[in-house]
């Protein structure tokens, strides 16, 4: 039986779903090159849907819908809300990135950019095993043909070529670990999967063999080593603008399912897969650094920087569980959370900046390319500076706290390997700190190789600005989103 | 507001609005807002001064405030007799250098002058911050100025010494910050740099803080064998980033260890104190003697701040009264005296280019004003009674002699090499005859320059005749410290 709550629980997914038909429609209608229209229809829904999920966030309510399919929790409305913002800074940005790309000349852009954001919808609402798939799919699905929107373009075709195969094969592992947790626990119900774990009934070896597949799956999503093949090169191949569509908002979807399926799924497993993730984080702390340093594209140098970013993401949530006490879990996870947001959020600017350098026919992503930014263009140079040192983790940016709280949530589990661990982290970030001051450096130590100014809509400066000008005072007001990802993982523990 | 809020943001806001407005076409209107803003800034701590009690090791001028409520951090700000006088130096530094910067500068001058202002406030900041946090905040963000700095307007090998500055001292600083969130877990959830005070710590605890402190505050005063950042970065830094960065940069290091170290892991810092007497006995007597034969003004100078830092972390670890004063009073006197060297360096090198020795002689003959000034502020360098430098070097020799007569004797001898390396340079620059065409064509210094070097030099004579009020100002604090130090931690 269908009831109401279920519906109102689903109610931001439904809108989206049928806007996204709607403006699929309405992109039929013959339009500007920038397709204003397409445009326009697509930000009111995307504001309505933000607001919606911003709303549904602050009551503080728990919706359970469709018999425990879904779930409607704080975690899920703020993480919903922010990457619906998330998309619609991307689309901001991306519109004259894609229009001199001849990426526009139908509004896939858009459409395929909602059905992906539906699909991270359903990723972060899933409560069960199938439903967070299908999501997955819908979201991974609309990835792939993004990234091949530049058909004419070969390292576009190719890099989605590349992503299809490696994202096929991680969706078949995480697809195979559920079906072991199926199997063994009788339920795709990530609640019922809990008790039967709880219960003790399930022989363990079956469940670590699911787990373990389980974890693969998500690795790959998260894209930390070894599963980071994909990213350096879909990274670099895409065009710019998905490549920001797919780095963006998407973490913080495979977030919210690591939060689903390994704690409120598999919490009373938690010996088994911190240890699992401790192996992920320093091996990707410690290649993504590296490779990073090695890289003169600055696409692909980002690329490395988001696995060695996931890493951190990947200390605070194997930092949750200590001699099977959850009392810090919270604490934990709430540091992940807030390092994701975080990371999004500076992901976007760092990306936007790239975009706005670009111009017809010539693509701005090698590190060169940046050289003397500070003297064409002081506000994108500030903007890309604070983004660099936010990565690195130089107070007063908002990335600064990001690395504190997790790292705080490390030691604070008091065993002497994780505070060795913590050190490690540390001096790995002393290596990222040279590949992103590298970057600063070109951008305000070398002359500039064109004088041309910098020419951008006044809207795209308007988000830029609001967007830089965020990385900072987060970071000087960091307390508000500290405590919203603090109240969403203690609601989301709670139930 | 409180005073020393004010005293932190005055200069950043006036700093972000010259970020915002200025242009290049502008430089001379960003100029004089630059020096209204500093001067403003300047002002508005001597209130402080007005303000400050004296005889109690209470902090004043307290501020606190909820910042993170998730960490329990406080915007904690307060100053003691040993923070006091920073920020005034801080301040008063921040209006000599902007004079300094006036005609130098003249690509984005918006941003130079922009990046001192941001640069004195989150200084000013470190002085004056009562929470960990927020101390290590305001530590850390002083790096990206300070790199601009360097890496826009220093000189031909500016990328090298940039990158050098920043990574050698974040190596540092990322090992405080594990430290920090250490004694955060420690005490409970608390970042109240008083509660570490104390919070009793076991030895194997004391011993790993101590050095984790120590890897972020030798590298920054710097203690031997961690400064060989300090020369190269000297030499490639502008004129005013090598003033503030050891007039005032180095302090923070110093400063550190006396907020930090000594007080929250007081067992080890016993322990470990003949390691670091004996590290400042190698700054003081190897680090001059390699002064001795510096070819580069500034690198001699560098060298010759590192000897002289040692005066400094000697008389912290000899745990006596005399001693930690007159570290304190050493590290303010050296505010003024390397600022002012650095800066005569600048004179020189904005008209002839070059820092060499070499290149000079004779420099009397044609700037007679300037080569007054130069002879008063070397005489202040190798620690002449009457001026600043005196004070500070003789309270912590006396302090020295006292606790052990080798080490005074030691830290004595280097008196001497201090007057010769600055003295030879003295002679060789400006006495003689006149070298060559380039000292010949020499213009004596303007009314800019008088006024930069005036005020400086203003400030080394009435420290050096008149060291009380700044001794006043620190005695109960440092007496309180020593107190704290001297109780043990362990049961």
């Amino acid at each position: 039986m269908m009831d109401q709550i279920s519906w109102i629980a689903v109610f931001p997914e439904v809108v989206l779903l049928v806007m996204a038909c709607v403006i699929a429609l309405v992109d039929l209608r013959p339009q500007g090159p920038l397709r204003s229209l397409t445009f326009t229809f697509t930000m009111a829904t995307l504001a309505a849907v933000a607001a919606l999920e911003g709303f549904y966030a602050s009551t503080g309510l728990t919706l359970y819908g469709f018999g425990n399919m879904v779930v409607a929790d704080t975690m899920a409305g703020w993480l919903k809300c922010f990457a619906t913002v998330a998309v619609m800074v991307t689309l901001v940005y991306g519109r004259p990135y894609s229009a001199s790309r001849d990426m526009l000349r139908g509004g896939e852009l858009f459409t395929l950019g909602m059905f992906a954001l539906l699909g991270m919808f359903i990723m972060i609402s899933g409560n069960n095993f199938l439903v967070i798939y299908m999501g997955l799919e819908l979201l991974t699905l609309s990835s792939y043909a993004l990234v091949a929107l530049r058909r004419d373009h070969e390292s576009a075709v190719e890099a989605a070529m590349k992503y299809f195969v490696l994202g096929a094969m991680a969706s078949g592992f995480l697809l195979y670990g559920m079906s072991m947790m199926y199997g063994a626990t009788g339920s795709l119900d990530i609640n019922a999967v809990f008790k039967a774990i709880v219960s003790g009934q399930v022989r363990h070896q079956v469940l670590v063999f699911g787990l373990v597949f389980i974890v693969a799956g998500l690795a790959f999503k998260l894209g930390v080593v070894p599963f980071h093949m994909w990213i350096p090169d879909v990274y670099q191949g895409a065009p710019t603008a998905v490549t920001l569509m797919i780095g963006g908002a998407p973490k913080l979807a495979a977030f919210a399912i690591t939060m689903r399926l390994l704690v409120e799924g598999m919490l009373p497993l938690a010996i088994d897969w911190q240890q699992m993730l401790m192996v992920l984080a320093i091996a990707s702390l410690f290649l993504g650094n590296l490779a990073a340093i090695a890289q003169t594209n600055l696409k692909r140098m980002l690329a490395f920087s988001t696995i060695a970013q996931m890493g951190f993401v990947l200390i605070g949530l194997m930092s949750g569980v200590v001699n099977g006490n959850t009392i810090s879990a919270a604490n934990a996870y709430s540091s992940s959370m807030f390092y994701v947001i975080t990371y999004v959020m500076t992901t976007l600017a760092a990306f936007g900046v790239i975009m706005l350098l670009a111009r017809e026919g010539f693509e701005s992503e090698e590190i060169s390319d940046f050289a003397g930014l500070n003297q064409r263009s002081p506000l994108y140079a500030g903007v890309m500076a604070a983004c660099l040192f936010s990565m690195a983790g130089i107070p007063p940016m908002v990335g600064f706290y990001a690395k504190l709280s997790v790292l705080q949530a490390l030691i604070a589990s008091g065993e002497p390997l994780n505070l060795g661990v913590a050190i490690f982290a540390v001096m790995m970030s002393l290596v990222g700190a040279f590949y992103y001051l590298r970057v600063v450096k070109v951008m305000y130590f070398d002359d500039p190789i064109t004088a041309s100014r910098v020419i951008a809509s006044s809207g795209v400066r308007l988000v830029l600005g609001v967007n830089g000008a965020l990385v900072l005072v987060l970071g000087i007001f960091p307390a508000g989103l500290m405590a919203l990802s603090a109240q969403s993982i203690l609601q989301m523990l709670g139930t | 507001m409180g005073l020393l809020s004010l005293a932190i943001w005055m200069p950043i806001a006036f700093g972000v609005v010259l970020l915002a407005l200025g242009r290049d076409d502008q430089a001379p209107a960003v100029r004089w807002f630059a020096l209204v803003g500093a001067i403003a800034s300047f002002l508005v701590t001597l209130p402080l001064y007005a303000g400050f009690q004296l005889g109690t090791a209470e902090m004043q001028f307290v501020e606190n405030a909820s910042w993170i409520q998730r960490f329990n951090v406080n915007y904690h700000l307060g100053v003691d007799g040993i923070s006091f006088w920073f920020v005034l130096l801080t301040a008063f530094i921040n209006v000599v250098v902007v004079i300094a910067g006036w005609e130098v500068i003249t690509r984005k001058v918006n941003q130079y002058m922009a990046a001192f202002l941001i640069l004195s406030g989150l200084m000013i900041g470190v002085f004056s911050a009562l929470d960990g946090l927020l101390f290590y905040v305001f530590f850390e963000a002083t790096l990206i100025p300070m790199y601009l700095i360097i890496g826009i307007w220093g000189g031909p090998n500016k990328i090298y010494a940039a990158f050098k500055f920043f990574l050698y001292t974040l190596l540092g600083s990322l090992l405080t910050l594990v430290a920090l969130i250490y004694l955060y877990i420690q005490s409970g959830g608390n970042f109240d740099i008083a509660a570490w005070h104390a919070l009793p710590l076991t030895r194997v605890e004391q011993t790993g803080l101590f050095f984790a402190f120590f890897a972020a505050f030798a590298v920054k005063v710097p203690m031997w064998p961690v400064h060989t950042w300090l020369p190269d970065v000297h030499v490639e830094a502008p004129t005013g980033g090598s003033a503030v960065l050891a007039a005032i940069m180095l302090k923070l290091g110093a400063y550190g260890f006396l907020r930090f170290s000594l007080p929250i892991a007081p067992d080890a810092a016993h322990e470990w104190a003949g390691l670091m007497i004996t590290l400042s006995l190698i700054a003081v007597v190897y680090v001059g003697l390699v002064a001795l034969v510096q070819q580069d003004m500034k690198k001699l100078v560098a060298y010759s701040s590192v000897a002289h830092m040692g005066f400094v972390t000697l008389g912290f670890f000899i745990f006596i009264d005399l001693g930690v004063a007159g570290g304190v009073v050493q590290m303010i006197a050296h505010g003024f005296v390397s600022a002012a060297m650095f800066l005569s360096i600048g004179v020189l090198y904005d008209r002839v280019h070059s820092r060499e020795i070499s290149s000079y002689g004779g420099v009397v003959n044609t700037m007679p004003k300037f080569a007054a000034f130069s002879l008063l502020f070397a005489m202040a360098n190798c620690g002449l009674p009457g001026t600043a430098g005196f004070v500070g070097e003789w309270m912590v020799i006396l302090a020295a002699v006292k606790f052990n007569f080798w080490i005074g004797f030691a830290a004595a001898s280097a008196l001497i090499f201090g007057a010769a390396y600055t003295l030879w340079m003295f002679k060789r620059v400006y006495l003689g005859p006149v070298a060559n065409d380039h000292v010949k064509e020499l213009s004596d210094i303007n009314a800019r320059e008088f006024l930069m070097l005036a005020l400086l030099a203003a400030a080394v004579l009435y420290m050096g005749v008149n060291p009380k009020p700044f001794t006043d100002v620190m005695d109960a604090s440092v007496a309180e410290l020593l107190r704290h130090v001297a109780v043990s931690k362990l049961n």
